[in-house]
C-alpha cells in the first residue's frame, strides 16, 4: 500500500474539473493506456490577458496520477500563459503535499501536460517534430533522452532508481538501465566541471548578479537539498536580494523544531563557502 | 465499518480453532523439542502430530515425506535448489512463464550462475501445451518445476499429465501447490510427483509456516544447512506454534473441502457473472472451466487498478490486482501479459479470491457497490469505447 498524503487522497475521492471543456482554447495529451497512465488537459485562455479560466482533466491511471492531474488544474486556473509556463512537477508534488517517490512521475505527467497545452496555444511545434531531434532510450516507456536530462537537472536525480521513479525509464524490461547510468555520469560530471567554484576562485572579483544567482542555485541543488531530502525534508529559493538569500522549508523540514539551526549551520555556511563571505539567509514561512 | 475481505490468495486469516491449538506453544510450552528434558522434548509428538495432518491432507501415506519449513517460497527454493545439487551435471531446468516469484524469480538468479531455463509459454486463456514440455525435455534436464494452480487466475494446470511425462523422460517434478492445497482435494497417492511444496497462509495457519513434500527416493540435499531438526533435512529449532497451527489448519480443511469447493465456487460464480452482465467492457481473465473454485479474475476497460482498489477499500472491500501501480513495479502481471490480455484489460484487472469464511451477504455487498466505482472511474478516464 503507498503511504499518500491525506490531500493526495482527498483529491482522488474528489477531483476537481473532471471532464473537458468544449472548444478549447488548448489541448495537452501525455501518456497512454500501455504505459498505466494518460492525461488529457483542455483549457479555456482569455486571449487578450492569455489568463487561463478555466482548466479540466481526464486521467487514466492510479490514484495520485488523477490527484495529481485534479491539483495541475486548481493551480493553473487563474494564472497567466507564462506564469503556467513556470510551474514544475515539484510544485505539483508539493500542492498535495509530496507523493511517494515511486510516483513522481504523476507529478512529471502533469508537468508534461500543461507544457503540450501551453505549445498548443501558441502555436508552437508539435511533439511529432520535436521526437526527430532525440532519441528514444527506454523502449517499453517511449521515454527520451532529453527527458530524462530534464528531469535529472530538474530534480537533482542522482541515481537509475530515481530515474525510474520520475519518468518511468527502465521500469519495463531494465535494458536501457545502463544508458540510463551513462547518462547521469555524463551530466553529472559536465556539472561538476561547471559549478564547483568556491569562493576563493572568485577571489578578487565580484562576480556578476546573473552569475551569483546562478551560483547560489547550483549550491543549494548540490550541497544543501539532497542532504535535506536524505531526512524527507526539501528547501526552495525564493528570492535574493543583494546579500541576503530567502528560502522555504519544504517536507518533513516543516514544524521541525531545529529549521533555525538548519538554516544556519547548513544552508548559510554552504553559501557563504562556495558563494560569498557575507550572504545572510533567512526563512520565509507561509 | 464492515470488511468484506476477498483477497484469500495473498494470505487468510487464522480462524479460532487454528489460534487455539497453537495458544500453548506461545506461553507454558515453549521448551526446545531437540532437549533431553521431558519440558522440552514431549513436545516433539505436537510435531509428530501436525506432520500426520500436513500428510492426510495430502494424502500421502508416510508422514515422514514431508519437512517443515518457514513459507511456500523457502519450500520452492529447497525443492529446486535440492534437485540442482543432487544432480550436479545436469543444467537445464523447465518451468513456466507464469510461476510465483519464488520460482520465477529464482529460476532468473540461475541463468546467471549457468543454468538454462525453458519459460514455456501459456494460451489467452492461461492453459499450457503439454507438447511443448515434452518437446523441451532433454538429456540435460534436472527439474520440471510448476505450478499446481496459478495465483492471479486460479488456471489449473494439468499435473497428473504433467508428473506422468516427467516420470517416463525420468526428470524430477516439483509441483508448487501454494495455491492449490486446502482449496481443491487431491492425493499424492495418485500423483506421482517428486516434490510438492505447501504453504500455512494460504491455507488459514498462521504466516511463517510451509510444508515440503520429498517422495521416498528422492534425492535430496538440505537448503538450510544446520542441526538434526527435520530427520537432518532442515535445520533450525522447529516453529513449534505455527507447525501446530499448520496441522490445525490441515485438519480443519480436509473435513470440509469437498463441501466448500462447491458452496465457494456457487458464491464465485454469482459474483463473476453478475460483474460480468452488469458493468460493460469486463472480462474473465483465465480458463472458466479448469479454475480453482475459489478465483475470479476480471479486467475492466478503460482504467487502472491501483484506482479501483482504492475505492473499493473506502467501501471495505479488500481485493488485489495485476495493474502496473500494484505490483510494485511500472509493469503489470507477468501472468496476464504472457496470456497476451490485451494492455486495456491488463491495467484493470481486479482479482477476488474467497474462501470458506465468505457468505452470500459478502458477495451481494461487492455487486452493489463495485459497479458504481467501475462507472465513476470511467467517468475520469480519457478513454472510451470506440
Amino acid at each position: 500500500m503507498w503511504n499518500y498524503t491525506e490531500k493526495v487522497i482527498e483529491h482522488f475521492r474528489n477531483p476537481r474539473n473532471v471532464g473537458e471543456i468544449k472548444n478549447p482554447d488548448a489541448i495537452g495529451e501525455v501518456g497512454n493506456i500501455i504505459c498505466g497512465d494518460a492525461l488529457r488537459l483542455t483549457l479555456r485562455i482569455d486571449k487578450k490577458t492569455d489568463k487561463i479560466i478555466d482548466a479540466k482533466f481526464q486521467t487514466f491511471g492510479c490514484a495520485s496520477a488523477i490527484a495529481a492531474s485534479s491539483a495541475l488544474t486548481e493551480m493553473v486556473k487563474g494564472m497567466t500563459i507564462e506564469k503556467a509556463s513556470s510551474v514544475t512537477n515539484r510544485d505539483i508534488a508539493n500542492y498535495l503535499g509530496g507523493l511517494p517517490n515511486e510516483k513522481m512521475h504523476c507529478s512529471v505527467m502533469g508537468m508534461e501536460a500543461l507544457e503540450k497545452a501551453i505549445d498548443n496555444y501558441r502555436g508552437a511545434p508539435t511533439k511529432k517534430e520535436m521526437i526527430g531531434k532525440e532519441e528514444i532510450l527506454c523502449k517499453c516507456f517511449s521515454v527520451t533522452d532529453k527527458k530524462i536530462i530534464r528531469a535529472i537537472k530538474e530534480n537533482n536525480l542522482k541515481t537509475v532508481e530515481e530515474v525510474t521513479n520520475y519518468t518511468k525509464a527502465g521500469g519495463g524490461c531494465g535494458k536501457c538501465k545502463p544508458e540510463i547510468e551513462k547518462l547521469l555520469k555524463e551530466f553529472w560530471s559536465k556539472e561538476a566541471t561547471k559549478i564547483r567554484r568556491p569562493k576563493k576562485d572568485l577571489a578578487g572579483k565580484k562576480s556578476t548578479n546573473l552569475e551569483r544567482i546562478s551560483l547560489i542555485q547550483d549550491t543549494i541543488e548540490r550541497e544543501i537539498r539532497p542532504k535535506l531530502k536524505a531526512d524527507g525534508g526539501d528547501i526552495e529559493l525564493v528570492d535574493i536580494d543583494r546579500n541576503k538569500v530567502y528560502v522555504k522549508f519544504l517536507g518533513t523540514c516543516l514544524g521541525c523544531p531545529s529549521t533555525g539551526v538548519t538554516l544556519k549551520s547548513l544552508v548559510e555556511s554552504k553559501l557563504k563557502e562556495f558563494v560569498e563571505g557575507d550572504i545572510v539567509v533567512e526563512e520565509v514561512k507561509e | 465499518m464492515r470488511v468484506v475481505y476477498v483477497d484469500n490468495n495473498a494470505t487468510t486469516m487464522v480462524p479460532p480453532e487454528v489460534f487455539e491449538a497453537m495458544k500453548p506453544f506461545l506461553q507454558d510450552q515453549y521448551g526446545n523439542p531437540s532437549s533431553m528434558h521431558a519440558f522440552g522434548g514431549k513436545i516433539h509428538k505436537n510435531i509428530d502430530s501436525a506432520r500426520e495432518s500436513v500428510a492426510d491432507l495430502l494424502g500421502v501415506s508416510d508422514p515422514r515425506e514431508i519437512i517443515f519449513t518457514s513459507c511456500g517460497t523457502e519450500s520452492d527454493n529447497t525443492a529446486i535448489m535440492s534437485t540442482l545439487r543432487s544432480y550436479p551435471d545436469k543444467k537445464h531446468i523447465i518451468t513456466t512463464k507464469v510461476e510465483h516469484p519464488a520460482v520465477l524469480n529464482l529460476c532468473k538468479y540461475l541463468e546467471t550462475t549457468g543454468y538454462r531455463v525453458t519459460y514455456l509459454n501459456v494460451d489467452n486463456e492461461g492453459m499450457m501445451d503439454l507438447s511443448e514440455l515434452k518437446s523441451s525435455i532433454d538429456e540435460d534436464t534436472a527439474l520440471i518445476s510448476i505450478m499446481y494452480a496459478n495465483n492471479e487466475t486460479g488456471v489449473i494446470f494439468p499435473v497428473e499429465e504433467i508428473a506422468e511425462i516427467a516420470r517416463t523422460r525420468k526428470v524430477v517434478v516439483h509441483i508448487d501447490a501454494v495455491q492449490a492445497v486446502g482449496k481443491i482435494p487431491f492425493k499424492l497417492t495418485k500423483l506421482p510427483v517428486d516434490l510438492l511444496s505447501l504453504s500455512g497462509h494460504k491455507l488459514h495457519a498462521p504466516k511463517g509456516v510451509g510444508a515440503l513434500y520429498v517422495r521416498k527416493g528422492t534425492r535430496f540435499t538440505p537448503f538450510l544447512i544446520g542441526g538434526h531438526q527435520e530427520h537432518s533435512r532442515r535445520g533450525g529449532t522447529e516453529n513449534i506454534a505455527s507447525i501446530v497451527g499448520l496441522g490445525a489448519a490441515c485438519r480443519l480443511a480436509g473435513k470440509s473441502i469437498e463441501e466448500e469447493k462447491v458452496r465457494i465456487k456457487n458464491l464465485r460464480d454469482k459474483l463473476e457473472n453478475t460483474l460480468l452482465q452488469d458493468v460493460p467492457r469486463a472480462r474473465l481473465n483465465g480458463n472458466k472451466e479448469n479454475r480453482l473454485p475459489n478465483t475470479s479474475n476480471i479486467g475492466f476497460e478503460f482504467i487502472e487498478g491501483e484506482a479501483i482498489l482504492l475505492m473499493l477499500d473506502e467501501k471495505g472491500i479488500a481485493a488485489s490486482s495485476g495493474s502496473a501501480c500494484t505490483s510494485g513495479s511500472l509493469s503489470p502481471s507477468h501472468v496476464l501479459r504472457a496470456m497476451g490480455i490485451p494492455f486495456t484489460f491488463v491495467q484493470g484487472s481486479i482479482r477476488f479470491s474467497l474462501s470458506r469464511y465468505n457468505n452470500e451477504s459478502d458477495i451481494n455487498y461487492i455487486i452493489k457497490h463495485l459497479p458504481p466505482v467501475i462507472e465513476r472511474l470511467r467517468g475520469i478516464s480519457p478513454y472510451r469505447a470506440s
